[in-house]
């Protein structure tokens, strides 16, 4: 694919080309709803397309009174709040339950390792919708319902999954035998633990609890249905945006998110390099 | 080099029998590993398990007829609907003096609103009776039959009756049933009348709008997935940023992306104007319909479809390929007989995935699909937030759950749970 032979045909060199620009549309389509969302929220207008000032490069047709309007926003600033409150708490609860169930089921012998792990993974499956109706339901009759642990709690049990996968894809490359030699030194198991283990999977253990983050900070039907206004995340609120007034703002928050999500893929890949050169795997 | 002559069972250090110290130990292994899984299961099963079960048993729990009703109950059981009369005035004294109960406790607008679902009208007649009923004086105000029928003809009807017979069970088949557009009839079983379905209607509209997205999703990604596995590796990982981006973006944000760009008075609309290829008077209606739907989740779902098929097309020695042409095979014959068979579990596994998440989508159908272009995910979210009849929402809950599961286990099956790989 990457060099065309010299004896190809006239057909062959046709499709070699056209082949590369269909490739190259779908690429676009990937990748230009969400860059094309950040210029525009530089508008200075409050409109949702290009105007002529735009196109024409001049700067009076940009300007950042939709970022002024979210950091002025109260609606905005609270809900940005809560989602900082919220994802961490979440992450933290899943990454510790999460490693740890992890470690239990990489060990050779694990009775119903099949089911175990289908019961844990489930949270990823089963439709949001479900998961959220039933957490109203089961939340409301324990008092959850509203709360800030429920919201927590349920952002949590959605993470789990994804921090059981990458945990237990870091541990297939561990070597058992370190724990072994370590404890042969006399280390006990929790010193093992901490400084031998921990320290060889903690990329993936840190990319699973960066997917965990980004679930709940992402989230918006189960924090709908648990949540009470004093939950408000910010893609709920943006989902109100969305369906109600549409406003601009939303630009500039789509703009911010998108930010994030770049710093962490960054992270995750930069992770996941590091963690196949310590496996001794040669980095692709 | 000497024989081993002792005879007897080998023995470990401690004098203990090998094999007896071997299983203890396999034994302490198994218990090390539960006990480390354990609190996360106990987590799961309590916050997620144990929530979802609840909803689903909603879906046929019915009480609340013979919680409110239970002299009514009673005396309907002799009773046979069958016969095309009235039941006898000893049901319609236990009828009211149970009114007379739930108006105090306010308990019969709820059993009302519960048998309209399955018999539309019922809700009034117990509303109106319920004001009156309590003002009776039971023990010398009868017979109740004449005074019931002259509050409301509803209780002169033997259908109203019927269905609170019929819905006297403490567990329930209705909402299931209600769920695929049938009703419990005198008969047993029925389709609803043509112009009350409408649930077969959306089930079967996600699952065909579920398939074209996932259609779209391989023709999408098959040539992208290509591309990436056969490009040298600093430029394959170089695209593959590009697939893993939207990936991490958030939903909302490509959502609201496509709510934008998608307008009449959007980019796409007036990209096409400019250019000529449409008028500016009819621009194209690209959003609130099922079109705006299936390009919306396409775009989010691409990357679950471009990731295992990559992964299943990295394994592929291109030899194969090579060889097939030195051995006078065409470029096409090569790709058809060769390649192509080699990819099949690679987009297997993509398009389970794509559909298991596609037919339960709520957020982006709900954002840019209006009427037309909505999920049965937002039907199972209106009974639950918005009508109040979370038994229904419960049983399409459970058809919906039902679907992914088996999915799920297929899945579980080709590809296998632990090969799931993300990123």
């Amino acid at each position: 694919m990457s060099a065309l032979p010299p004896y190809a045909t006239v057909g062959q060199r046709t499709w070699h080309y056209t082949f590369r620009v269909i490739c190259g549309l779908v690429f676009f389509f990937l990748i230009a709803p969400i860059v094309v969302i950040i210029p525009l929220s530089f508008n200075a207008q409050d409109f949702f397309t290009f105007t002529p000032e735009m196109l024409r490069l001049d700067p009076e047709g940009y300007s950042l009174k939709h970022y002024r309007d979210f950091f002025n926003n109260d609606s905005w600033q609270s809900a940005m709040w809560n989602s900082l409150k919220i994802a961490p708490m979440a992450t933290i609860v899943s990454v510790t339950f999460g490693t740890l169930a992890a470690i239990g089921l990489s060990q050779p012998h694990v009775p119903f390792r099949r089911a175990i792990m289908a019961i844990l993974i489930s949270p990823m499956i089963v439709p949001l919708i479900i998961s959220a109706a039933g957490m109203y339901f089961f939340y409301s009759r324990i008092g959850l319902q509203g709360t800030y642990i429920g919201v927590v709690l349920a952002h949590a049990a959605l993470g789990i999954p994804f921090v059981i996968i990458t945990v237990t894809a870091t541990l297939v490359g561990f070597d058992r035998s370190l724990t072994r030699a370590a404890a042969n030194m006399g280390a006990d198991p929790v010193t093992t633990f901490f400084r031998v283990q921990m320290p060889l999977i903690l990329p993936g253990v840190i990319s699973g609890g960066l997917f965990a983050f980004i679930t709940s900070f992402d989230e918006v039907v189960v924090v709908l249905f648990v949540g009470s206004a004093g939950q408000k995340t910010l893609p709920w609120q943006m989902f109100i945006g969305l369906r109600e007034q549409i406003s601009p703002t939303i630009l500039a928050v789509a703009t911010i998110l998108v930010a994030i999500s770049i710093m962490l893929l960054a992270t995750v890949e930069m992770l996941r390099r590091r963690s196949e050169r310590l496996r001794g795997m040669s980095p692709s | 080099m000497s024989d081993i002559t002792q005879s007897g069972p080998v023995l470990a250090a401690d004098g203990t029998p090998l094999k007896r110290s071997l299983a203890r130990a396999l034994r302490m292994q198994k218990l090390r590993a539960l006990m480390l899984i354990a609190p996360l299961l106990l987590f799961i099963l309590v916050t997620f398990i144990l929530p979802v079960a609840d909803m689903l048993f909603r879906s046929v729990e019915n009480r609340i007829v013979q919680d409110t009703l239970p002299q009514t109950v009673e005396a309907l059981a002799d009773w046979d609907p069958a016969s095309g009369q009235l039941p006898e005035e000893a049901v319609f004294a236990a009828m009211a003096a149970d009114l007379q109960i739930a108006a105090r406790e306010k308990t019969h607008t709820k059993v009302a609103k519960r048998l309209n679902y399955e018999n539309p009208g019922v809700s009034s007649v117990f509303r109106k009776s319920g004001r009156k009923v309590s003002k009776w004086n039971l023990a010398a105000d009868g017979p109740f039959r004449e005074k019931l029928i002259e509050i409301d003809d509803g209780w002169g009807d033997v259908e109203l009756w019927r269905t609170i017979k019929t819905y006297s069970g403490s567990v329930t088949s209705g909402y299931f049933l209600n769920a695929v557009d049938m009703q419990l009839g005198a008969e047993g079983p029925e389709i609803r009348p043509e112009n009350e379905r409408i649930y077969n209607t959306m089930l079967i509209r996600t699952m065909r709008m579920s398939l074209i997205i996932t259609f779209s999703c391989i023709l999408l990604g098959y040539p992208v997935a290509w591309i990436l596995a056969n490009l040298p590796a600093r430029k394959a990982n170089l695209l593959l940023i590009l697939v893993l981006l939207p990936f991490w973006t958030s939903l909302l944000v490509r959502t609201s992306a496509w709510k934008i760009l998608l307008q009449q008075q959007g980019v796409i609309n007036d990209t096409l104007v400019w250019i000529g290829l449409v008028d500016d008077a009819n621009r194209l209606v690209l959003i609130n319909n099922e079109l705006g739907t299936i390009i919306a989740m396409t775009h989010i779902l691409l990357p679950f479809m471009i990731l295992p098929m990559y992964s299943v097309m990295q394994t592929i020695n291109p030899s194969y390929l090579r060889a097939a042409k030195s051995l006078g095979a065409t470029d096409w014959t090569a790709f058809w007989r060769v390649y192509f068979p080699q990819t099949v579990p690679g987009i297997g596994a993509g398009s389970i995935l794509v559909f298991i998440l596609a037919v339960g989508y709520y957020i982006t159908p709900a954002l840019v699909g209006g009427t037309k272009g909505t999920f049965i995910s937002n039907l199972i979210a209106y009974h639950i937030s918005t009508s109040g009849n979370w038994g229904l929402g419960a049983a399409l809950g459970a058809i919906l759950l039902a679907v992914v599961l088996l999915l799920y286990w297929v899945y579980d099956k080709v590809v296998g749970i632990d090969n799931v790989k993300l990123g």
